[in-house]
């Protein structure tokens, strides 16, 4: 006897003009299990998602909760069948604090709190604004509201994925229990490590389709690639490192940050980037990076210290300033460098026109063959190119950076550029970066997937707590001395509890 | 467990039409225009000739200009109400100093205040970021109060309306409003710097996302300023092409074309949240409304009925074509 299922999708597709970002889509989730929704960037996933929770209708499809044919059309409908989702972005009212918000989607106040202690807040003022509430604790929040109305089927997008690694665990956890207790979990999320620890399932997507169902068991991870990708199988390969590619003897020094200090994030950074290198940066959420990109990048005026381009101490009042001075800046949230409704073409020439001097006719013929070719570079997928939101995610990032490409950057920061997209696109983009260093760019990459810094970097400068605490040599910067970098541990750090794990031989 | 494939399903007749006016979104409009002129053929067989023509695009031409100045601003997201006063004060001061001055100085005078108007939004606006709803009702009262108080110094002297201006306002040539001399160019114009100027670009994308124009080096207040300038200089040429037609300057001349300003671009498919639209939807929008007027003028229906109908019609215009062109 078979168990019927407890939410049941058949044939679900979506249609945008001629674009078919869903084709014929099937997820069966049964009770009680953690149920993996996978698949590329521009799979489909997140439309399916938007679907099943109602925030966008479906072209066609059949959807069945508890063997019922059911009309989902407003999340309203979907919360009352039992679903409730949990999206990547953060969901509470910025303006209103936790409790109006708590209100507004009338949670019950004491759950939410139990929740929120059980996930590892333990001091959580409800008469805050949400505004001031970090990223991540704010990802805890909504997690915490979700379950706070004990739905029957919870609905994760890339959960995790701006969580410090211990409050991930704890929402880990938390999933593990639901599941223990008869609901069920849909978990998207692009980390293996996560799936193969929570899920008993995993639903595949490909091109708007679902391409197979498979159970979790070891070895599962190439099974599943081998579907996400199809026919283009390709293991993950190794940029070449920095050895490799040549090591040019005396590499000039392109950016001179001294002693900078932003606001009271950032405190004491000091490093150099030099031309041809991709140096990365690494550190736990909220340790004073943003605000050292925002200040490269010319958005925020430093409190205090120098930086130096090119020999020549810079202060930049305006992001103008510092893309003259052969600065770009690549945000990781894709929202904040994309005109949404242009197209592919108006936003990666968008600099172009910037200045006062370019307000003029537009070159047809000059500003094509330059959008072509960062096209052609960064193979961005231009069948939907009219608006840039119908692109998938991963496009989306690529001509963020294909912009900047186009307008010859001499140097790019990078911040968090892969967050949230397929591994495809990952590796495109690592190729693409090495390439620029080759070509004697440089290049400023801050990541919150520490297996990147091999992958990509030349160095990896971590940061805590507002300063510079090492610089690694890509060599010496696997995860483990990363991860030990980042909170703040010395670089011998292992060999110490070693010692003293043998009784208390101190290093001399 | 997974599905077989049933891709490439043929789209429905309706799916198509729906997909076409996307990709098209004049095509709808055009017909409703075309509906319109039908009906009022039908309704009072004969009234559609040549000269009913030419009236149309006479009275339609103010208006398409004044909604050209809106479209632009509200590509960015704004909306600018001082544009009828603008164009009022362009027109009555042209037509009070055409008594003492030569003509062109005449003109000239009357467009400073419109470049002033212009000048203190895009200040407000740009600078301030005082929201352009509030910036320009406010600098349109200042107007209309800065106006009577001008008046008051005029009130002896008479009006008179320069030759050129009632020429182009009301002159007619081998059937054509004279006025299309001056609408076709600032058309064009007016097209050519929203698709292929680097100005223009940037007017959509402020509207689009203002963040990440800034993070592209764009300086959000330069642009701003340039656009209200240019679209309150564009409303006192108006305000003067209009006097020019109407001929009898008051203090309340272009106002009462403020509002079918915005109608009109907005039936025209300009999204008052800025990013999306254009010009060319605007003119089509313009026609309809004045069309629109013509029609429910001819039904000889109390005044009251007449608006509540061209209300209701602008709305359900609106919202039906919004549906048609979105296609989610």
């Amino acid at each position: 006897m078979t168990i019927s299922p407890l939410l049941d999708a058949t044939g679900v597709a979506k249609n945008y003009g001629a674009v078919a970002a869903l084709r014929n889509a099937a997820l069966s989730v049964l009770p009680g299990e953690v149920h993996a929704l996978m698949g590329a960037n521009g799979a489909g996933k997140s439309t399916l998602v938007k679907i099943l929770t109602g925030a966008i209708p479906a072209s066609a499809g059949r959807i069945e909760v508890r063997g019922r044919a059911h009309r989902v059309r407003s999340p309203a409908d979907a919360r009352r069948a039992g679903l409730v989702p949990v999206y990547q972005e953060p969901s509470l009212i910025p303006d209103l604090d936790i409790l109006s918000n708590l209100r507004l989607t009338r949670t019950p106040v004491e759950p939410f709190q139990e929740w929120v202690r059980e996930l590892g807040v333990p001091d959580l003022d409800l008469r805050e604004t949400a505004r001031d509430v970090p990223l991540a604790i704010q990802r805890v929040l909504d997690l915490a509201r979700a379950l706070a109305v004990e739905p029957d089927i919870l609905l994760l997008d890339e959960m995790t994925a701006a969580l410090p690694a211990n409050l991930a665990e704890r929402v880990l956890d938390v999933v593990r229990r639901q599941s223990r207790s008869g609901r069920s979990v849909i978990f998207i999320s692009h980390r293996f490590v996560e799936i193969a620890a929570l899920c008993d399932r995993a639903t595949v997507l490909r091109d708007g389709e679902t391409v197979g169902v498979v159970d979790i068991e070891a070895g599962v991870e190439e099974r599943i690639v081998e579907l996400m990708l199809g026919a283009k199988v390709e293991k993950a390969r190794r940029a070449p490192s920095a050895a490799e590619d040549g090591g040019a003897p005396s590499r000039s020094t392109r950016i001179a940050v001294r002693n900078l200090a932003v606001g009271t994030k950032l405190r004491d950074v000091s490093f150099d980037l030099k031309n041809g290198e991709v140096a990365g940066v690494v550190a736990l959420e909220g340790q004073g990076q943003d605000e050292l990109f925002a200040a490269l990048a010319g958005s925020v005026r430093p409190s205090a210290g120098t930086i130096e381009v090119d020999g020549e101490a810079v202060r930049f009042a305006h992001p103008v300033e510092a893309i003259e001075a052969g600065i770009a800046y690549v945000p990781g949230d894709r929202s904040e460098a994309l005109a949404m409704k242009q197209s592919v073409r108006e936003n990666i020439a968008l600099p172009f026109s910037a200045a006062f001097r370019n307000w003029g006719p537009i070159s047809r013929r000059t500003e094509g063959v330059k959008v072509q070719s960062a096209i052609e570079r960064l193979q961005i997928d231009t069948r939907a190119q009219r608006e840039v939101q119908r692109l998938s995610g991963g496009n989306q990032q690529k001509v963020t950076i294909a912009r900047w490409i186009a307008a010859d950057a001499r140097t790019i920061l990078c911040f968090d550029p892969t967050r949230g997209i397929d591994v495809g696109t990952k590796q495109e983009i690592y190729r693409l970066l090495r390439q620029l260093a080759q070509q004697g760019k440089s290049i400023l990459y801050y990541t919150s997937e520490l297996e990147e810094v091999g992958l990509v970097c030349d160095r990896a400068i971590v940061i805590f707590g507002g300063k510079v605490v090492d610089i690694l040599p890509v060599e010496i910067a696997d995860e483990p001395a990363l991860t030990r970098a980042a909170y703040g541990l010395p670089r011998d750090a292992k060999a110490g509890v070693h010692a003293g794990a043998q009784t208390g031989a101190i290093a001399p | 467990m997974s599905i077989s494939t049933v891709s490439g399903q043929p789209a429905s007749p309706g799916r198509r039409i729906r997909r076409f006016m996307s990709d098209y979104p004049l095509v709808p409009l055009i017909v409703l225009l075309l509906l319109l002129v039908l009906v009022l053929q039908t309704l009072s067989p004969g009234i559609v000739n040549p000269r009913w023509l030419g009236n149309t695009v006479k009275f339609a031409i103010p208006l398409a200009l004044l909604a050209g100045c809106q479209t632009m601003v509200m590509l960015t997201g704004g909306i600018d109400l001082s544009v009828g006063t603008a164009a009022t004060m362009a027109g009555f001061i042209v037509a009070t100093q055409s008594v003492d001055n030569p003509h062109g100085v005449a003109m000239a005078i009357a467009l400073i205040p419109a470049l002033v108007i212009g000048f203190v939004n895009g200040i407000g606006v740009g600078v301030f970021r005082v929201h352009p709803l509030i910036m320009t009702l406010g600098t349109s009262l200042i107007g209309v109060g800065c106006l009577q108080v001008y008046q008051r110094t005029v009130i002896s002297s008479g009006t008179k309306y320069p030759d050129f201006l009632v020429w182009l306002g009301t002159g007619v040539t081998w059937g054509f409003p004279n006025a299309l001399v001056l609408f076709i160019p600032v058309a064009a114009l007016l097209i050519f710097i929203q698709r292929r100027t680097g100005f223009g670009r940037l007017l959509y994308a402020l509207g689009d996302n203002e963040r990440a124009t800034r993070l592209a080096g764009v300086k959000y207040w330069q642009v701003i300023l340039a656009l209200y300038m240019l679209c309150s200089l564009l409303a006192g040429v108006v305000g003067l092409l209009y006097v020019g037609l109407i001929k009898a300057a008051s203090l309340s001349l272009a106002e009462p074309l403020v509002l079918p300003s915005v109608a009109a671009a907005v039936i025209g498919g300009t999204s008052i949240f800025g990013g999306r639209g254009g010009y060319t939807g605007t003119i089509v929008g313009a026609l309809i409304l004045t069309v629109l007027t013509t029609l429910l003028t001819i039904l000889q229906m109390p005044e009251g009925a007449r608006r509540i109908l061209f209300g209701a019609i602008v709305l359900l215009v609106t919202a039906a074509y919004l549906r048609i062109i979105e296609d989610r």
